[in-house]
């Protein structure tokens, strides 16, 4: 036991004298979740919109002034031809464009119709159908108030409630997906590089050698990753929760077990990449490309499972952070009771339990 | 000359001689480019609704019909006790809940207007707001429809502002043209900056880079020998992505291939010097790593790649003004998608000459042939 107390107090010399390691490790939480919280949005304000507007009359001015004086919409000045509205999106410089047909106004009141195009630069698909829904809504009350006479007519009213999350704060997602990154990347990235580096650098025949057991070799290494994994998960619920009032509806205590699992199942992924792999690069491209992207993406930290392709959907399952995800955003979020993620969080354990197994036995093989 | 065509040669024998990294190199990013340009979506099908139906008439069968033949909501679950939808949603089983009130095709008929709810599961801020745009258009467009069964009279002569609605570059709204163009310049730069922040650290960590100080070689031969290798690869990889792009997912691309590759060329100038620098600042590969990654992140948050920039808070746009992801997705945007010639991308152009030309110099003032 004595030398394994050795070995843990060289692990956490090793970490602690690596102040600008250290300084990041609990920074990048912290300028992430800043960043997260505060500039990173996903609604579409002040758009910048290009006007055409060959009639120049008081309905066409009413429209402009109406679209302009909503929140959605800033002037990107007066356009009069086709060509500089392409150039304009080009350089994007704005992002609609509404073009009015010459004698708007007359052919309103003598002809019924008047035409009006909207063009949207749809490179961004999603906010080119959002901007477009903001101008038709603006442009069908315009209309309505020219109709004279009572709207009369049936009409179902819908009536919306946000539940949850009635600001609909981005925020409230994104950290859950936030603590889920930095376990992944502390926790399995830091852990395979420790590893292989001993590898690499030929310490880890010294150690075999000594009287630790393998197993105590590598609890040795991973127990520092664990403390300081914890760590963070506090500085980042307490940012969360004190800076931008994210909600904390369900059990704390709940939580941090499931934190727990969640670290648990990160490191020993992460001595699985390093028993797959002899060289930090590996191990490092293996835990970045192969663990990071797929965390980001295929999770539902950003984009929703739910409208991916069937098949990415199988795979996401085999991402551990999806099911770490659903488990924190209900605790947090809708506060539900362990009854309703007791499935999740088997998946997680069984994951666990199968990547310690896989590294147990790719562990043996190389050493005997 | 000759010095650096011997360390271009050693550095292409060191790539291609390692096994486990030629895979990663060459095959996870295509690979990512594929699962992650089909992953990386906003639009909602499908969503599970949870029914009340407390009215059951035609009418209300009539609207449920409409959610269900839009393709955006599918009934996953249908009772008369709003507690029971509401554990459904608790359980994530159903994200929306349509609540049809007792009376309402009573109430359309006599007082010509009847509520519905929606309530919605916003924990997903961003996608209940699509959801409910979805379900808003679906309700108007039933009530345009209810009107001459419901004996309303046609209005007459109304004036109408017909809206004709063009959507360029790409009328089909394809999420993937977008997010394709990004998604490669995240990969070409990922193997570029990891891959030279962590060369020259490696050869300090096991020590051949002692053997390197004492051979003959000046500073920069040496510094060109280990980038080159490495903007042509990251060159190659972005050639094999965009034939990817253009294969499998149909991306038209408007605009001319070679300013595209001139640009990233350049781009890739820059963020190679990046790697080197971090690789001279540092002692492992662990730390070079580390920060890599971390300055890698806060780029690509800041890109505009998954949310757009438009949306961010004053301040945080003038600071993506020091990102040069940013410029680069811009770039590939707007060349790849909407044509833009060379002069629609002249302000970037100048930005990623600046980041060559500061990184660069960075990197190289670090590098000393003496370890300290």
């Amino acid at each position: 036991m004595n030398a394994f107390w050795g070995l843990l107090t060289k692990e956490f010399y090793h970490i602690l004298r690596d102040r600008r390691t250290l300084l990041i490790l609990f920074g990048m939480p912290v300028i992430q979740l800043l960043l997260f919280g505060f500039a990173i949005r996903n609604e579409v304000n002040d758009t910048h919109l290009l006007l055409i507007d060959e009639s120049g009359d008081y309905v066409t001015q009413a429209i402009e002034s109406e679209l302009l004086a909503s929140p959605y919409f800033e002037s990107a000045g007066q356009q009069t031809s086709m060509r500089g509205v392409e150039r304009a999106f080009q350089e994007g410089r704005a992002k609609e464009a509404i073009v009015f047909e010459p004698d708007f106004a007359h052919r309103l009141a003598h002809e019924g119709v008047a035409h009006v195009q909207v063009l949207t630069d749809a490179s961004d698909p999603n906010m080119a159908s959002t901007i477009l829904a903001y101008t038709s809504s603006i442009l069908q009350d315009v209309q309505r108030r020219l109709a004279t006479g009572p709207a009369a007519g049936v009409r179902v009213v819908p009536i919306v409630r946000m539940r949850y999350n009635p600001e609909l704060k981005s925020v409230n997602l994104f950290v859950p997906g936030l603590i889920a990154l930095i376990l992944m990347l502390v926790c399995a990235l830091m852990t395979s590089i420790t590893i292989t580096r001993e590898k690499e650098v030929g310490t880890m025949e010294v150690l075999l050698v000594s009287p630790l057991k393998p197993v105590q070799i590598i609890v040795g290494k991973v127990i520092p990753y664990l403390v300081i994994s914890i760590a963070i998960v506090g500085v980042v619920l307490a940012l969360a929760h004190f800076v931008f009032r994210v909600p904390m509806r369900g059990s704390l205590v709940l939580l941090m077990l499931e934190c727990l699992l969640f670290i648990t199942c990160a490191l020993s992924l992460g001595i699985l990449i390093s028993t797959r792999s002899n060289s930090q690069q590996a191990a490092m491209m293996l835990s970045l490309a192969g663990l990071l992207l797929p965390t980001v993406i295929l999770s539902g930290f950003i984009f929703p499972v739910a409208s991916m392709p069937q098949a990415l959907q199988m795979v996401s399952h085999i991402v551990p952070a999806k099911w770490f995800l659903i488990i924190v955003r209900g605790i947090m979020i809708k506060g539900v009771p362990f009854v309703d993620i007791w499935q999740e969080t088997l998946v997680l354990a069984g994951m666990t339990v199968f990547f310690l197994a896989v590294s147990v036995k790719n562990f043996d093989d190389r050493v005997a | 000359m000759r010095p650096i065509l011997f360390i271009l040669q050693k550095e292409f024998l060191q790539i291609f001689r390692n096994k486990a990294m030629l895979p990663i190199i060459f095959v996870l990013p295509i690979i990512q480019l594929l699962v992650l340009s089909f992953a990386a979506t906003f639009e909602v099908k499908n969503t599970p609704m949870s029914l009340i139906d407390e009215d059951g008439s035609t009418t209300a069968r009539l609207l449920v019909e409409r959610f269900e033949a839009s393709g955006y909501f599918s009934v996953v679950h249908r009772s008369i006790d709003s507690a029971e939808a509401d554990e459904a949603m608790q359980r994530g089983d159903a994200r929306i809940i349509l609540h049809i009130p007792i009376d309402f095709e009573r109430d359309l008929r006599q007082t010509g207007a009847a509520p519905v709810q929606l309530i919605l599961d916003a924990e997903d801020g961003a996608t209940a707001g699509v959801v409910q745009a979805y379900a808003g258009r679906i309700i108007a467009t039933f009530n345009r429809d209810i009107q001459v069964d419901f004996g309303v009279p046609e209005p007459d002569a109304q004036p109408i502002i017909d809206v004709i609605i063009s959507h360029w570059y790409n009328p089909e709204l394809k999420y993937q043209y977008y997010m394709v163009p990004g998604i490669l310049v995240l990969l070409v730069t990922m193997i570029g900056t990891f891959l030279s922040a962590m060369n020259v650290v490696r050869e300090k960590e096991i020590g051949t880079i002692e053997q390197l100080n004492v051979t003959p070689m000046r500073k920069g031969h040496f510094i060109i020998g280990k980038l080159l290798p490495l903007w042509i690869l990251s060159l190659v990889e972005l050639a094999a992505g965009i034939v990817v792009a253009r294969v499998v997912f149909h991306v038209p691309f408007l605009g001319n291939l070679w300013l595209v590759f001139g640009l990233a060329g350049l781009y890739l100038v820059g963020m190679l010097g990046l790697g080197l620098w971090i690789s001279t600042i540092t002692d492992t590969q662990q730390q070079a790593m580390f920060i890599a990654w971390f300055i890698m992140v806060v780029f690509i948050l800041m890109s505009g790649l998954f949310t757009p920039i438009e949306s961010m808070p004053l301040w945080a746009q003038k600071l993506t003004l020091l990102n040069p992801i940013a410029y680069f997705i811009e770039i590939m945007r707007r060349v790849l998608l909407k044509g833009a010639g060379f002069s629609a991308v002249q302000e970037q152009f100048w930005a990623l000459v600046a980041f060559a030309v500061i990184l660069v110099t960075l990197a190289v003032r670090q590098y000393r042939k003496v370890s300290a």
